[in-house]
């Protein structure tokens, strides 16, 4: 129906920019991962896997890579115990008030993500509103001082950041579900907590397989948090790549890390892909 | 009997449920009612009870040119990346549902790409890019980094509306003998309102507040959230918190504002097809 003119005018357009502003850079972070720094602080485009082994070479890059998974799962689990039940509630229990919640859930994703990773560090720091309130009530004597500039501060600000994120492709799992499965499990005898883990949960994998998705590679790639709440033991990979490319001037080395950041990120969603496809029924 | 029990158990069930609901609202709206109330507290961010409320951190904030510089370059970024994300997601999306070509696969991944990629990803790349053509750093180059990774959000919300569009229409206008650029304009668009209408919302507000691409791509002139970023390395002060209440309000009355027009279009849809 449509013609090869159309066609052609569709694609190529978006086709060029695309491109040119997201396939060469890709290519171009590549291509500066292979170059050094000379004494004299320019780029030396000759081709050698230094970098590579600098990476493997020295502990705190991997060891901060690692510590970045972790902090990246903690955040996915704490999203998803807060975000599955919440789901679960909307799409089953809330009745008609059920576009209403949803709205809810989405409000606090308008706040600036820069802003609410802010208004943590006012409620956690030690002269900040929890500290000043559990002195009040005569909690506690002095401020408790691991709540801010600790991995435990970023684990919770990231999880109230991507909380959303994984409640979202859950809830639109679970509201995909038919309900007459539901029904026709509870008819043929089996208990509330049967239907639900023979019945509701595998058919709702491919919507915790995204949700987990989108909080671990986002939470992995933060730097914001980290600086504002992180401290020196909060520090994550993405720090480190900041500040190879602001003071500490090493441009290939930081291509290298943030190239490798690209590729475990890809590879993560084209596995997630396929698990969502092997657990999805229709 | 057994009914009943599985009932009681049921009901016990959705009462576990709803606590654990309501205790993740407000883990959700802590920061954010903290963050408004504190915009009235005299005695600065912190502390509690808060007290002295006042609205002098509003007087503060509307005397502050710098910030008020930086919303203007925020909002002028957010369009100019809404018009570009636009101009190339809208065809994207028509490509992907209506074209068969080479290499398909992977403009598909590379255009939905930055919707899940960390910011600092894109901006580094971008960033590269730039100074390998000698590209001076400024608010165009801002624009050009929302205006790429956001296409993504044109082209997801577009695609959704052509798998739901029926295209009879458009082939009617074509053999009635209208060309395609009428075709474009007077069948596809109208019918694609809505999610373009969502698609630019989105866009809009995702540029104002984004950071971790303006971050690398920044030049002399600052947008909002970095300008923001810049005070909080210096000390915080409640003039922050009365600013995003304010953004705040207004994102509000968007929300409000999209969902009418879309539960409006959703109802002339259905008394259309009556």
């Amino acid at each position: 129906m449509f013609s090869r003119a159309y066609k052609a005018a569709v694609t190529l357009p978006p086709l060029v920019w695309v491109t040119v502003f997201l396939l060469l850079p890709y290519l171009l972070m590549f291509c500066y991962s292979f170059w050094s720094v000379s004494e004299s602080q320019t780029i030396v485009h000759s081709w050698n896997f230094a970098n590579y082994g600098e990476l493997l070479r020295v502990d705190v890059y991997w060891q901060t890579l690692l510590r970045s998974m972790w902090i990246a799962a903690r955040v996915t689990i704490f999203s998803l115990v807060l975000g599955y039940p919440l789901a679960y509630f909307l799409s089953f229990y809330a009745g008609n008030k059920k576009d209403l919640l949803y709205q809810l859930v989405i409000i606090p994703l308008w706040v600036s993500y820069l802003v609410r990773a802010y208004a943590w560090k006012t409620i956690l720091g030690s002269t900040g509103v929890l500290n000043t309130l559990l002195q009040y009530v005569h909690l506690t004597k002095h401020p408790l001082e691991f709540l801010l500039y600790s991995p435990f501060a970023v684990v919770l600000t990231l999880t109230h950041i991507y909380t959303p994120f994984a409640f979202l492709p859950i809830y639109a799992a679970l509201e995909h579900i038919p309900r007459n499965l539901v029904e026709a499990s509870h008819d043929l005898g089996a208990t509330p907590g049967q239907t639900f883990w023979k019945v509701i949960f595998p058919l709702s994998i491919p919507g915790v397989v995204a949700g987990a998705t989108f909080a671990f590679v986002l939470s992995l790639g933060d730097f914001l948090a980290p600086l504002l709440l992180g401290g020196p033991s909060g520090i994550m990979i993405s720090n480190i790549v900041v500040s190879l490319f602001g003071a500490a001037y090493n441009w290939p080395l930081g291509a290298a890390i943030s190239f490798c950041m690209l590729l475990l990120v890809v590879s993560l969603l084209v596995f997630s892909e396929r698990l969502e496809k092997k657990w999805s029924f229709s | 009997m057994e009914l009943l029990v599985s009932d009681a158990k049921l009901v016990s069930g959705s009462r576990w449920l709803f606590v654990h609901s309501a205790a993740v609202f407000a883990f959700l709206y802590l920061p954010i009612a903290v963050l408004i109330l504190y915009s009235f507290n005299g005695e600065g961010v912190g502390g509690f009870p808060p007290h002295h409320l006042t609205l002098d951190w509003y007087r503060t904030l509307f005397a502050d040119r710098p910030i008020w510089d930086s919303v203007l370059n925020s909002l002028e970024v957010a369009f100019a990346a809404m018009v570009i994300s636009l101009t190339f997601g809208v065809p994207a999306a028509l490509a992907l549902d209506r074209a068969q070509f080479p290499g398909k696969t992977l403009f598909r991944r590379l255009v939905l790409l930055p919707l899940i990629l960390p910011g600092i990803i894109t901006g580094l790349s971008l960033l590269m890019l730039f100074n390998v053509m000698g590209t001076k750093l400024s608010l165009m180059t801002i624009v050009l980094g929302h205006g790429t990774a956001l296409i993504s959000v044109a082209t997801t919300e577009v695609f959704a509306g052509l798998q739901k569009l029926d295209r009879a229409q458009e082939e009617a206008s074509l053999d009635l003998g209208a060309n395609y650029w009428q075709t474009f304009w007077r069948i596809t668009v109208p019918n694609l309102k809505l999610p373009i209408i969502g698609a630019a919302l989105l866009i809009f507000t995702l540029s104002m507040d984004e950071i971790a691409v303006s971050f690398f791509l920044i030049g002399r002139d600052n947008t909002l959230p970095l300008e923001i970023w810049g005070r909080l390395r210096r000390g915080i002060t409640p003039e922050i918190n009365a600013v995003s209440t304010i953004i705040f309000v207004f994102s509000l009355v968007a929300i409000v504002f999209w969902y009418r027009l879309r539960v409006r279009g959703e109802s002339a849809a259905e008394g259309g097809t009556r």
